[in-house]
């Protein structure tokens, strides 16, 4: 089933076309609407006339994060506030949050990329989708939403958490498909095979899991165990939240929705694109939105893009799953940790060595982190209820940080590995 | 009236008691008295050494994590109910014990005990009070 098999199979040529113009449109959007645009393109000495072909794209300023988040709340905006009828905004966990408009026309893309990626899942009008991604001002939740409905299929807006009741509702309405973060997926299978439930008998055909990394692994096991075809979906809150890119049921690679987000890949040091198939960072932009145009947001994420005909008959270019990540950004679950941030807790502390080590496990399906601290004699005491104090505190500073529990393991002096130039903070042991 | 005792953190890892040990074994220190409080994260090493700072420098310059503190040494008579009155002295003033250990005395008829009270000088003065016999530094070591 294909949703839109106008945009979704259009030629490389018409779809050549169609995005220059759209580019064109939107690079002027943001020049002449968007204050911070403006003075961008004018101290490079580009305006919206040097876009003639969609390779002048490189002729535009990169969009990051700090980019965004210092126009906090509204500065982004391109359209008066008038027009703007939803805002959602990501975690802010590093700092204020980056905020996202949306004029009714923007609802209406979301939803239809929305459609089209849960088309591929093969939701149909008689589908009950239930969607447990949060609802809020994560997007997750809002996102499925709009897309389910626009296909007519019977939303069940249950939201994140409560996994009795999760799985009561599984079972009472018959729910034909799953969307939430893969881990939670897997997480629903083993407490629904703890409680007896026999998987065998639900009425789930197919899940579409997203918004953190996860592997082939992972899949397999969410298929076997839900009985289902687990997908991948792929969106940011910057961009327009889920709904950017789609696995298809051929399951080799995520179709982005090109006509709507322009993708290119970058090496992030020299900052060029690369050729297809080649391994970079993901950057996009925004071809149609109009609350909040954005012109090559770097996604940070790392993936290589397919234009391979694939055998779904969709000619959206396709990207792989994301393999990592082009900073030190890690996602645990769900919530985004910079281990600057364990750093910035740590050296709260007196008298603590500013060396540690992270070490993330997914033990069973929910991630964990370990930070390896090495101890001193500021830290330590001949009492064993004064060294577990110093532990409870450095745990309490980290949480009051990164709003997630660790566990505090105390180490020796330099019993941490040095490394020349950068010291490998980060031992992530998921296999993502 | 006072004892130096050495305490080393040990990483919960395979050898590491041991390497502690060793070092002390290479500088040819005598441990007098030994405890190990272990958790199930890491483990704290204590002893009594005749040259504790000593034993803490060569510690140290190996990169354990070493502290001297006080403690209070006491000899009891190696016979039923020889804890019982050090204890009780401390009970009587309100002393809590944070930790203690015990050792024999090679001509066998004393036992020594090492404690350790939150607040040493109090502590002291309730074993005194209770007529325990606070045994000091060089007693120790030349037992």
């Amino acid at each position: 089933m294909i949703w839109n098999r106008e945009a979704e199979c259009m030629s490389a040529e018409d779809m050549s076309e169609l995005q220059l113009q759209r580019l064109q449109a939107v690079v002027k959007r943001a020049y002449e609407y968007v204050p911070y645009y403006k003075k961008r393109f004018n101290d490079l000495n580009i305006g919206p006339e040097h876009i003639e072909t969609l390779d002048d794209i490189e002729k535009l300023p990169f969009t990051s994060k700090t980019d965004l988040r210092d126009a906090y709340p509204f500065g982004m905006f391109a359209v008066p506030i008038d027009e703007i009828v939803e805002v959602h905004t990501t975690s802010g966990t590093t700092g204020k949050p980056t905020v996202s408009g949306y004029t009714e026309e923007d609802l209406d893309i979301w939803g239809e990329v929305m459609a089209r990626a849960l088309t591929m899942t093969g939701v149909h009008k008689s589908d009950k989708i239930q969607n447990s991604y949060g609802y809020g001002l994560f997007t997750g939740g809002m996102g499925v939403h709009y897309g389910g409905q626009k296909i007519g299929a019977t939303v069940i807006p249950i939201s994140a958490g409560n996994t009795m009741r999760q799985l009561e509702i599984m079972q009472d309405f018959e729910t034909t498909v799953l969307t939430c973060t893969p881990s939670y997926g897997l997480y629903l299978a083993e407490v629904a095979e703890n409680e007896g439930i026999d998987t065998g008998k639900l009425k789930l055909k197919a899940g579409c899991f997203g918004a953190e990394m996860w592997t082939e692994e992972m899949r397999q096991e969410l298929e076997k165990r839900l009985n289902i075809s687990a997908q991948n979906i792929y969106g940011l809150t910057e961009i327009i939240g889920p709904g950017v890119a789609m696995e298809c049921s051929i399951k080799k690679g995520l179709h982005i929705f090109e006509d709507h987000f322009y993708p290119e890949i970058i090496d992030p040091q020299t900052m060029k694109q690369v050729s297809d198939g080649e391994n970079g960072e993901l950057v996009l932009t925004t071809l149609t939105r109009e609350g909040m145009p954005v012109i090559r947001f770097r996604t940070r994420d790392i993936t290589a893009l397919n234009r391979d005909i694939c055998e779904c008959g969709r000619t959206q270019v396709k990207m792989d799953r994301i393999t990592g990540r082009s900073d030190d950004m890690l996602k645990i679950r769900g919530v985004i940790v910079f281990p600057s941030q364990i750093e910035k807790a740590l050296l709260k502390i007196d008298g603590l060595e500013p060396q540690y080590q992270i070490i993330v496990t997914r033990p069973h399906h929910l991630d964990e982190i370990e930070v390896m601290v090495e101890t001193s004699p500021a830290l330590f005491s001949d009492e064993v209820k004064h060294v577990e104090e110093i532990k409870k505190n450095i745990e309490i500073k980290i949480h009051n940080e990164i709003g997630l529990r660790v566990n505090i393991s105390l180490v020796e002096p330099k019993s941490l590995p040095r490394s020349e130039g950068k010291a490998v903070r980060v031992i992530d042991k998921r296999n993502l | 009236m006072k004892l130096k005792q050495i305490s080393v953190f040990l990483e919960n890892r395979k050898g590491r008691l041991w390497k502690a040990l060793n070092i002390l074994s290479l500088a040819k220190i005598n441990i007098r008295a030994l405890s190990i409080a272990d958790t199930s994260e890491f483990g704290i090493l204590r002893i009594i050494v005749p040259e504790p700072e000593l034993a803490k420098h060569i510690l140290e310059d190996a990169n354990f994590v070493v502290k001297v503190n006080d403690v209070i040494a006491v000899s009891i008579s190696d016979e039923p109910g020889g804890l019982d009155s050090v204890l009780e002295a401390l009970n009587m003033l309100d002393i809590n014990v944070e930790y203690l250990y015990a050792f024999v005395e090679k001509k066998g008829k004393n036992a020594i005990v090492i404690i350790r009270t939150e607040d040493i000088d109090a502590g002291i003065n309730a074993l005194e009070k209770g007529g325990v016999t606070v045994l000091s530094s060089e007693e120790v070591y030349s037992l």
